[in-house]
C-alpha cells in the first residue's frame, strides 16, 4: 500500500518527469526545422538532456509505485488530466523568439530547483538532480545569451521578444505556486521565486527588455488542468503505443 | 566456460580497456572514466558506469557492448549497473584520453569547473595548437562537445566540453 508520504513522492517526482519530458518534446519539433544548424543542433542537444532527466525520475517513479509500472508505461499510457507538467512547457515553439524565452524562463527555475534539490535527503532525487545541474547550467547559459541577443538585437527581433514575453508570461507563476503534493513531500519551490526574478531581471535588463508588471497567473497544470495544447502534443507522443501496444525496436 | 575462482577483477578491467566509446571510437570508456567498479558477485560479473551525459543516448550501447566483450572473453553472468552519484565529471578522463582525443582533432577538456572567467573560453586548436580560436555553439555534434573555430587556420573543431 502507498503511505501519503510515498504518494506525495510519486506525485512529485511525476511533475519532474513530466515537465522535462514535454519540454523535450517541444524542443524536438524544432529538429530539421532550427533557424540555422548550430542551433537546430543546440535545442534538440537541449532535448535530449531533458529526455534523460524525464527517463530517470520516470525509472524513479516506477520503482516507487511498484507492480508492473515502467518509465515506458508512465510515458506513453498515462492520460492528458494525469500529467502534471507546468503549464508553461507545454506552450507553442510559436517562433524562435518565444522558443528562446520559454526555455530562459524554464532553465532559470530549473537550475535553481536542482540546486536545492541536489541536498535533497531523497538520494534518488539528489543524485539525479546533482547530475542534470551541470546540463542545465549550460542550458540557462545558451538560453539567457539568446535572449540578449533577440532582445537588444534589431527592431524585429526585439518586437518578437515583446511577442514572447506577452505570450508567456501569464504561465511563469505556476512554477513558484506549490502544488499540496511538492509541499508535502517538503518542496516548497515559492522559496525559489526572489532568486529567478532577480536572474530575468538582470538579463532582461542586458537584453533592454522590461519586466512585466503584476498579471493574473494560469495555472493547473500542475495538478492535470491543462491547457489545450497538451492533448495535441499527447496524440503525437503516445500515438504508437496507443495504436501498436507494447511495439518495440 | 571461465571457472569463478579463476576470475580477477584484473582481467575483467583488461577487458573494458578495450571497449571504446561509439561516438568517440579513439576513447575507451575506462579513458572517459565512465566505469566506476568492477566487482565479483560468486560466478557474476558486476560492472558499474555511470552516464557521461544524463540523455546521452551511447549509454545502452555501451552498456551492450560491455556484455558483448564479456562474453567473447568467456564470462556468462554479468550485470551492468547504472549509478548517478557522484556525478560524472570529465576531470576522471585520463592523461591518455586527452591525448588521443587530441590527436583526433578534439580539443580535450580543461582540468577546471565551468566559470564565467572568460579565460575558460580560450581552447586549444588541436589542429595548429593556436589559443586565438571561437566557440561557434555551446552544442556541438554530441551533447558532451562544444562546436569551435580557429581563427589562425581557420579549422572548425570540437571541444570535449569541460563538465
Amino acid at each position: 500500500m502507498i503511505s501519503q508520504m510515498n504518494s506525495s513522492l510519486i506525485d512529485f517526482t511525476l511533475h519532474l518527469a513530466d515537465t522535462n519530458l514535454i519540454l523535450a518534446q517541444r524542443n524536438a519539433e524544432w529538429c530539421g526545422h532550427g533557424p540555422i544548424l548550430e542551433q537546430d543542433i543546440a535545442i534538440t542537444n537541449i532535448s535530449l538532456d531533458l529526455i534523460g532527466q524525464s527517463r530517470n525520475f520516470y525509472q524513479y517513479a516506477a520503482t516507487l509505485i511498484g507492480n508492473d509500472a515502467t518509465e515506458d508505461s508512465l510515458a506513453y499510457l498515462r492520460t492528458e488530466r494525469e500529467f502534471k507538467n507546468c503549464l508553461l512547457v507545454e506552450q507553442p515553439n510559436g517562433d524562435w523568439a518565444q522558443t528562446i524565452l520559454r526555455q530562459f524562463f524554464f532553465s532559470a527555475y530549473q537550475f535553481l530547483l536542482y540546486e536545492k534539490l541536489q541536498h535533497s535527503t531523497d538520494e534518488q532525487i539528489a543524485a539525479i538532480a546533482a547530475k542534470a545541474l551541470k546540463e542545465v547550467t549550460y542550458q540557462q547559459r545558451w538560453s539567457s545569451e539568446w535572449v540578449v541577443r533577440l532582445g537588444d538585437g534589431t527592431e524585429e527581433s526585439h518586437e518578437r521578444m515583446l511577442k514572447a514575453i506577452d505570450e508567456l508570461w501569464r504561465y511563469t507563476g505556476e512554477m513558484f505556486l506549490p502544488a499540496d503534493y511538492e509541499i508535502a513531500a517538503g518542496y516548497d519551490v515559492s522559496l525559489l521565486q526572489a532568486d529567478w526574478m532577480k536572474k530575468v531581471t538582470a538579463v532582461f535588463e542586458e537584453a533592454t527588455l522590461p519586466v512585466p508588471e503584476k498579471v493574473f497567473m494560469q495555472t493547473g497544470g500542475k495538478t492535470g488542468t491543462h491547457t489545450e495544447h497538451l492533448g495535441f502534443i499527447l496524440t503525437d507522443l503516445q500515438y504508437l503505443q496507443r495504436t501498436y501496444p507494447g511495439a518495440e525496436w | 566456460m571461465v571457472i569463478a575462482s579463476n576470475i580477477s577483477t584484473k582481467e575483467i578491467w583488461e577487458i573494458l580497456e578495450q571497449v571504446t566509446d561509439p561516438e568517440v571510437p579513439v576513447l575507451t570508456i575506462t579513458d572517459l572514466g565512465i566505469v566506476r567498479d568492477v566487482k565479483l558477485n560468486g560466478d557474476e560479473v558486476e560492472v558499474i558506469i555511470t552516464p557521461t551525459y544524463t540523455g546521452c543516448p551511447a549509454m545502452d550501447m555501451i552498456a551492450m557492448n560491455i556484455k558483448l566483450a564479456l562474453i567473447e572473453n568467456g564470462y556468462t553472468k554479468i550485470k551492468i549497473t547504472s549509478v548517478l552519484a557522484p556525478a560524472w565529471t570529465t576531470d576522471w578522463m585520463t592523461e591518455d584520453g586527452k591525448r588521443k582525443l587530441k590527436e583526433y582533432g578534439i580539443a580535450a577538456p580543461h582540468s577546471t569547473k565551468w566559470s564565467d572567467d572568460p579565460s575558460y573560453h580560450f581552447v586549444e586548436c588541436p589542429q595548429c595548437n593556436s589559443t586565438n580560436t571561437r566557440l561557434i555553439s555551446e552544442f556541438g555534434s554530441t551533447a558532451c562537445k562544444a562546436l569551435y573555430q580557429c581563427n589562425d587556420c581557420k579549422e572548425p573543431f570540437d571541444y570535449f566540453k569541460c563538465h
